[in-house]
């Protein structure tokens, strides 16, 4: 199949759906930073583009190179999971004022239900709080349709545009019918670069000019396909949003009289459209996935005694969590589908680090420092990476899991506050990501910690992507950064030199002072990856 | 005509290589197609469990109802009773035999089979010996596709059809190894 056939269907994943949708916009590039679950979204365009398809060091980089293309007058995705926009979060809001060239799309992957993610925000309110629009697909036709959309948005407002994906659309696989591919966008430098210029002066005016655009952006919401009315006769209402729209769809049948039903796909919300819906309600559903949004809008915080809210703040739709089909039946009121009844103290099965993992080995000699040499009270802080599951199970090795890059600033706090010894566990690509900032503070105060750095030279829990660095340079920025070249070492992650490394961890641990020890050896997963590749090619 | 079927499983198992077959078999016949994928963190050794749903109309959730799956299909005993919720009393579990026993406190295998036979419903499929006798066991699998399939809506011809095009990358040989493990899979829930 060519991709630049139109007017077929391909089964597609969401993300590659969204994906295509970007491609068939005519982007010239695609920046992002792994994460789940919004990775497959860069991989699929790493298979199509892989020239105009960039893994960057993280997300706020990869937001920073699309504006960029952006300024001299071609179109860029970036694509990134929820957390990855607190990351990108600096040019993310000021991006909304300068006023684009060529179109920006953010692919932005929410985790509900914290599948793989360690909270569950709602990336909406960040599209509210930019002042830009964001769409939520509810299926992998709108997420195809809807990026293209979105870049058409995007440059006709001059502001860059959401799309938010949630776990189940992004991970959810289902035919995608394509259309016509637009061709990419001539180089052309914006004519009217100082609008770029945010110094205090011009920013007030273009703030100014962003608050004006709303309107705009609210003419659109009431206008667009993607926000619609099916039915208001009905004094009860329904509104979804986004793919809430699915578990409601699967019970509606069920109902004894259809409620009214609106639906929204495109924010900033039609105010005028809800306001006309909701003017005889008496009961209003609220199915929104993630947070309760909309629901504590429509809300407020003035009494509204003759209407009977059901929602997330309500309680009948639980508070947190991803919606199922289940959770809106109970919320509507139906009753349970039988069902056998499920088997009561089956064992737990939690994931757990892969047989041959380095990061085991390394764990191993860490936890033999504490329990053979220093019996005394330590504090290891960990890092986001398959490296996390260290906390659990029989290694229990490392203590906090925060946010990208956290564990070097967490051991250099407790340092400061007079702890030792304290040590940060981080993977090469995190620590490339956000570890060097934090690096970079406790090279200035001398902080006595000790730094181990778990190289498996690729990004492991995502599947497997190629460092930006390869792994032999690692010592080098270390020490560029200013650590004392005696006090970076490097291991071998294997079990073989457990003993060996523990004895060297147990001389960082002393040094009074910033030490770093790079625990060497590539991922299991991808060493077995590239020997069946090469047996492949061998046949 | 609508289907759902649930696959259950440890990460790394290939779980979604069972619901490929499935849905590409589906396709094959026209039919509307949705399927739940699972990536990241329980990809590492946790327990997993991925959705199709089949239906000769268009389809909304991804997830199945509590009570609606028609069929389970796990490649690991135990992960197989996890999901007891989504069946019902006329839905088929169809099990491999062999246990996937990474944890500490994997319940004794004959206890587990002997609660597996005590559904309404269940198939115990000795997967990895079938597998090997087709010529490999990487093809356990679609062995249990194969047992499976008396009870999906979906003809053999179809199956046969998904299995060429699925393994067709790899060579005929892999596919007709394919196609052995499908029909030994067939012949064990006779």
């Amino acid at each position: 199949m060519s991709l630049e056939q139109t007017n077929i269907s391909v089964s597609l994943l969401g993300n590659e759906a969204a994906a295509l949708g970007a491609h068939h916009a005519g982007i010239s590039g695609a920046y992002g930073y792994p994460g789940t679950p919004s990775t497959e979204a860069m991989e699929y365009l790493h298979e199509v583009t892989p020239h105009q398809t960039h893994w960057c060091t993280n997300e706020k980089t990869a937001l920073e190179a699309a504006l960029g293309m952006s300024l001299v007058g071609r179109r860029a995705l970036v694509v990134m999971k929820h957390v990855g926009l607190n990351v990108a979060a600096d040019p993310f809001m000021s991006s909304a004022l300068v006023g684009l060239h060529a179109g920006v799309v953010l692919l932005i992957a929410d985790d509900p239900g914290m599948h793989s993610s360690q909270n569950e925000q709602d990336s909406r309110f960040y599209a509210e709080m930019a002042k830009i629009p964001c769409f939520e697909p509810a299926n992998n036709q709108e997420a195809y349709d809807m990026t293209r959309s979105a870049f058409e948005f995007s440059e006709a407002h001059g502001v860059p545009v959401m799309v938010r994906l949630v776990t189940r659309v992004a991970h959810t696989r289902e035919l995608v019918k394509t259309q016509v591919a637009e061709s990419e966008k001539p180089l052309q430098k914006s004519k009217n670069p100082e609008s770029w210029v945010l110094m205090p002066t011009i920013a007030r005016k273009r703030w100014h000019l962003l608050l004006e655009r709303q309107a705009d952006l609210e003419k659109f919401a009431h206008q667009t396909k993607w926000n619609w009315v099916s039915d208001k006769a009905s004094e009860v209402k329904v509104i979804t949003t986004g793919s809430a729209i699915n578990s409601y769809l699967e019970n509606c049948d069920d109902l004894e009289t259809a409620p009214s039903h609106l639906h929204l796909g495109f924010y900033p919300w039609p105010e005028r459209m809800l306001r006309d819906f909701l003017k005889d309600a008496c009961t209003v559903y609220v199915f929104e996935e993630g947070q309760p949004f909309l629901e504590k809008s429509l809300r407020g915080i003035l009494p509204q005694d003759n209407i009977r809210w059901i929602g997330r703040l309500s309680g009948e739709v639980p508070r947190e969590g991803e919606l199922t089909p289940d959770s809106v039946r109970r919320a509507l009121g139906l009753n349970e589908n039988e069902s056998l009844s499920p088997l009561p103290d089956l064992a737990a099965r939690p994931p757990q680090l892969c047989p041959g993992c380095p990061h085991t080995d390394s764990y191993r000699s860490l936890n033999k420092v504490f329990n053979d040499f220093l019996d005394a009270p330590h504090l290891v802080t960990g890092d986001v990476g398959c490296y996390t599951l260290g906390a659990l199970g029989s290694l229990k090795a490392i203590e906090t899991c925060l946010c990208m890059g956290a564990s070097i600033g967490l051991a250099k706090g407790a340092s400061d506050a007079g702890f030792s010894p304290a040590v940060a566990v981080i993977g090469d690509g995190t620590f490339l990501h956000t570890g060097i900032p934090p690096l970079l503070d406790a090279i200035a105060t001398n902080a006595n910690i000790t730094i181990l750095i778990l190289d498996n030279q690729v990004t492991g829990m995502t599947g497997g992507q190629p460092q930006l660095l390869p792994s032999s340079r690692l010592k080098e920025i270390v020490i560029g950064c200013g650590v004392d070249p005696q006090h970076v070492r490097s291991l071998q992650a294997h079990r073989k030199f457990e003993e060996q490394n523990a004895q060297i961890m147990k001389e960082e641990i002393a040094h009074p002072g910033v030490s770093v020890l790079i625990a060497v050896r590539e991922c299991i997963e991808t060493a077995k990856r590239k020997k069946r590749t090469e047996a492949q090619e061998n046949l | 005509m609508k289907f759902d079927i649930l696959f259950s499983g440890v990460g790394g198992q290939g779980v979604l290589s069972l619901a490929a077959v499935i849905a590409e078999a589906a396709l094959d016949e026209g039919l509307y197609v949705k399927q739940s994928e699972v990536h990241g963190m329980s990809q590492r050794g946790g327990a997993v469990v991925a959705t199709l749903r089949v239906s000769d109309r268009p389809i909304a959730s991804a997830l199945i109802p509590k009570g609606r799956a028609s069929l389970l299909i796990s490649v690991d005993p135990l992960e197989s009773l996890r999901y007891l919720q989504y069946l019902n009393s006329e839905s088929l579990l169809v099990t491999s035999v062999a246990p996937f026993n990474n944890i500490p406190d994997y319940p004794d295998i004959d206890q587990l089979l002997a609660q597996i036979r005590a559904l309404p419903h269940s198939l115990l499929v000795e997967a990895d010996l079938l597998a090997r006798e087709a010529g490999s066991t990487r093809a356990a699998n679609v062995v249990l596709v194969g047992a499976a399939a008396h009870k999906i809506p979906l003809r053999e011809k179809s199956f046969h059809h998904a299995i060429a095009k699925l393994f067709g990358r790899k060579g005929q040989g892999v596919v007709e190894m394919n196609l052995r493990a499908f029909s030994l899979g067939q012949r064990a829930a006779k």
